[in-house]
């Protein structure tokens, strides 16, 4: 056996037990997933076969397709929000804090992100509820008379959500803007660029896969979130992941929950091949 | 003019930053039956009450196993990958790497959703080893991604020269590959720690009984907001930022 | 376009390091000046100080009759062709040879037609279209070198423009650039730490030391008349020789004290200088000479390096009577 054909059977050897696990336990999943939105319920028991009728009845169903606008708008205003957030606070990070304490101020800044999940949105509800932070500090200012209804509405989950990708962004943005070599800031002023022309022309160009990476990640992140929009959105406006949860615990409807899956699957797809130009998820 | 709208930017950047932070871990002391002002002094209380609680103790020590052993087991399948994919040219590497980067691109609600349908169809029972596959399967991109990224040729030329050197594979990947890496790859364990230990949907949908941490501070939201709730975040949060120094003071010392 | 620079007593400190020390220099119009040191000798900080992107702690800087104290790069008359080139990368290289005269407002038919000249100056007609990466070192040299002087800039900075790319092409490069500076007149102050390539383009060398100029004069003379032993030793191989009231260990010399400066090439059975006859201790080959390593008869502690002809019997132990063409006795 040549030198090169026993390389690559080690190497075989070496990827096999990833694939085999990324295969049994995320690809046929997936496609029993696909295959069981197409089945049927009927009482309790679910029965195979070929029938779309799910998805007509996503596309049609004033609450389903509710559901999946809300999910839609959530995400993009959380994910432009996050970005337009996010950006600056890197950028100053990373040019204005002086090198000796950059890590510190980029721990200080991602810190919040070590906090489970789960209780930050609790912690939010605690800011932004009838009762929280917020209101109490408005009425005990006199800015307001009646408290405000923050909680359970999207602005909650929105801003619940935007604290959130603003650490991650950050990270991202920062990791990228540190990598570029200060030379090309030079040079451009050097030729006779302002700030303003220094960062439209060259930074945000040359940042600009880090950027759309972290965006896309924030989309596929919070579209997908369940937790934030239960706690901090409460059942007004359902999101996709809220309706898929209710459609598995309420009636038990694995084939309609699988179907609002696929279509979840779907949307984060296409928002992939609108950003995969710039996409770099190997170099998270 | 700009460097104080900077300085202001942070200020307040750091503000929204914490503000949930603050107010969680100020009302976990709050003397009183509601986390919410206005504050009625200081107390222990909750601490204590959480603290002599078995359920959050066992969930607290099953999210602690899930999150070490299925990182672990992520890191070895990601590193041995990895190191496949970096040393030799194979047809259709690039549609390998994409495969195993894909299951960070799908919410985690789908995957699982995937693997409750499957471990149902095939009578797999529901508990923290189900939890850990799924934990293992958001994991291994990560754990992929981040040694594949640092596999350099430097890396490739001491792995050659141990070879030419007489060293059979798995001693170049346990004496040179591993050691070689050991920054990125302390820093995908880490990761892979934080995030099986913070998962909430896989957990909540592939575990029973057994439930893992954020599972049973889910069930404790369901009765209201509670300054043990608090009390609970807030040790979350201080044993979370003990490690990320301890980390930072240790492992990623040497990094510039 | 082009103007004299005058740098006056100029100190640059950072914190408690010294980069500069007093620095002083007059550079006219139209001159190509190299200033030479080893690394940490504050060459790089000089011509950031020209190129305004630190602003000197001490001293003033002249471009023309202007003094540049308070001025942004980009609104001083010079540009900098950077050590890494940093070209765009997301630019094509026609974009990147505008972006100059795009921040001046010039319009885009004007501003392409003004880079595709300034690419057909460097070698490059032609290839507009193409990106940085599709480049070699030695194209991408060319194209940062486009770019800086397609502003006409009255002061090209060069901050070791050529260190990235192989002896050959260096070689290649800086007849080239030697070439364009006589075509464009432009000044050129020109960074490097190779003193064969300072040689080989300078008008004058600044020779820079631990923050100081050492020496600044025509190639030639830094090299055979070096003003002090730093210059002596960086601008190549030289023998130093102890001298002490008129006497050097081989015999008398025409100065009292000091350090006698002999490079090896100067010595030979014909020079002026009387050495006298030496003993060969080992010898290479070396393609257009021999080097060699000799001692005097008089004086056997005593070890110089000497260059010999190819076709010199060169055996160890031969016995050669070898004299100093020229040479120079620095008192430090």
């Amino acid at each position: 056996m040549s030198l090169a054909a026993k390389d690559s059977r080690q190497a075989w050897g070496l990827l096999a037990p990833a694939l085999v696990w990324t295969a049994a336990f995320f690809v046929l999943p997936f496609l029993g997933m696909v295959a069981l939105s197409f089945a049927n319920m009927e009482g309790r028991d679910i029965v195979r076969g070929f029938d779309p009728g799910n998805y007509a009845r996503i596309f049609t169903d004033t609450v389903m397709l509710g559901a999946l606008r809300n999910s839609l708008e959530i995400t993009v205003v959380v994910t432009v929000i996050s970005v337009v957030l996010a950006y600056p606070l890197a950028a100053i990070i990373a040019f204005r804090v002086p090198a000796r304490w950059q890590r510190l101020a980029l721990m200080m800044a991602v810190l919040p992100f070590w906090t489970s999940y789960v209780v930050r949105s609790y912690s939010w509800l605690l800011v932004l509820g009838q009762n929280g932070v917020v209101n109490k500090a408005l009425l005990g200012l006199g800015l307001i008379a009646e408290p405000l209804q923050i909680a359970s509405t999207r602005t909650a989950t929105v801003i619940g959500f935007v604290h959130f990708f603003v650490m991650l962004l950050t990270l991202t943005i920062y990791a990228n803007l540190i990598q570029l070599s200060p030379n090309y800031a030079r040079a451009a002023q050097d030729l006779g660029a302002s700030r303003w022309q220094t960062f439209a022309h060259v930074i945000l160009p040359l940042t600009l896969p880090g950027v759309v990476t972290g965006a896309f990640l924030t989309f596929v992140l919070s579209i997908g979130d369940y937790i934030t929009p239960q706690i901090l959105g409460g059942n007004t406006e359902l999101t996709l992941p809220q309706l898929i949860m209710l459609q598995l615990g309420r009636s038990g409807n694995f084939p309609l929950a699988s179907a609002l899956s696929v279509v979840l699957m779907a949307v984060v797809t296409l928002a992939y091949f609108a950003s995969s130009r710039w996409l770099r998820l190997d170099r998270v | 003019m700009i460097r104080m709208l900077s300085w202001a930017y942070l200020v307040l950047a750091y503000a929204f930053i914490f503000l949930p932070v603050a107010v969680l871990v100020a009302f976990s002391f709050q003397n009183g039956r509601l986390p919410v002002p206005p504050f009625k002094g200081v107390t222990l209380d909750w601490y204590g009450k959480v603290l002599g609680n078995d359920d959050l103790t066992a969930a607290l020590l099953n999210s602690f196993l899930v999150a070490v052993v299925s990182s672990l087991v992520a890191l070895i399948l990601g590193f041995l990958a990895a190191h496949a994919l970096a040393r030799v040219r194979l047809p259709g590497s690039a549609l390998m790497r994409g495969v195993l980067i894909a299951p960070m691109t799908v919410s985690t609600l789908i995957i699982a959703l995937g693997l409750l349908n499957l471990f149902t169809l095939t009578g797999v029972r529901l508990s923290l080893w189900a939890t850990g596959i799924g934990h293992v399967v958001i994991n291994l991109p990560l754990c992929f991604a981040i040694p594949y990224a640092a596999m350099g040729d430097h890396q490739r030329n001491a792995e050659r020269a141990a070879r030419d050197l007489g060293a059979p594979e798995w001693k170049v990947l346990t004496l040179i590959s591993a050691p070689m890496l050991a920054a990125p790859l302390a820093a995908a364990f880490f990761l892979s720690v934080t995030f099986s230990w913070d998962e909430f949907i896989i957990a909540f949908l592939l575990t029973r009984f057994d439930v893992t941490l954020p599972v049973e501070i889910w069930s404790m939201l369901k009765s209201g907001l509670s300054p043990a709730t608090n009390a609970v975040g807030s040790l979350v949060f201080l044993v979370s930022v003990t490690l990320v120094i301890l980390l930072e003071l240790t492992v990623f010392r040497k990094r510039p | 376009m082009t103007a004299a620079v005058s740098i006056s007593n100029v100190s640059q400190r950072y914190g408690q390091a010294t980069a500069l020390t007093q620095v002083s220099l007059e550079i006219e119009a139209g001159e190509f000046v190299v200033l030479l040191g080893p690394s940490g000798c504050g060459k790089t900080t000089l011509l950031n100080l020209i190129g305004g992107f630190t602003e000197p702690t001490e001293g003033h800087i002249l471009i023309g009759t202007r003094d540049m104290a308070g001025v942004a790069p980009k609104d001083r008359p010079t540009t900098t062709v950077f050590q890494d080139y940093a070209l765009f990368p997301h630019m094509t290289l026609r974009d990147n040879v505008a972006f100059g005269l795009r921040m001046r407002g010039m319009d885009r038919a004007k501003r392409s037609a003004k880079a595709e000249a300034m690419l057909a100056l460097v070698g490059l007609e032609g290839r507009g279209d193409r990106r940085p990466h599709e480049l070699s070192g030695g194209q991408r040299q060319r194209v940062a070198l486009a770019r800086a002087l397609a502003v006409e800039p009255d002061v090209l900075l060069l901050d070791e423009p050529l260190g990235a790319l192989d002896l050959k092409l260096r070689r290649q490069m800086q007849g080239e650039l030697k070439a364009i500076q006589r075509r464009v007149g432009t000044t050129f102050v020109h960074v490097t730490h190779d003193q064969e390539e300072a040689m080989a383009i300078a008008d004058r060398i600044v020779v820079m030391n631990a923050g100081r100029i050492e020496h600044v004069a025509p190639p030639r003379e830094v090299y055979l008349q070096p003003k002090t032993l730093f210059t002596a030793s960086f601008m190549g191989e030289i023998n130093r020789i102890p001298v002490q009231g008129g006497n050097a260990p081989f015999g008398p010399v025409p100065a009292p004290d000091g350090t006698l400066c002999i490079r090896p090439e100067a010595l030979s059975p014909h020079g002026s200088l009387r050495i006298g006859l030496c003993r060969i201790d080992d010898a290479a080959f070396f393609g257009t000479h021999i080097r060699a390593h000799v001692s005097p008869l008089t004086a056997p502690d005593l070890r110089l390096v000497v260059h010999l002809p190819q076709s010199q019997p060169v055996e160890p132990g031969r016995v050669l009577d070898l004299g100093a063409e020229t040479y120079v006795v620095l008192t430090e």
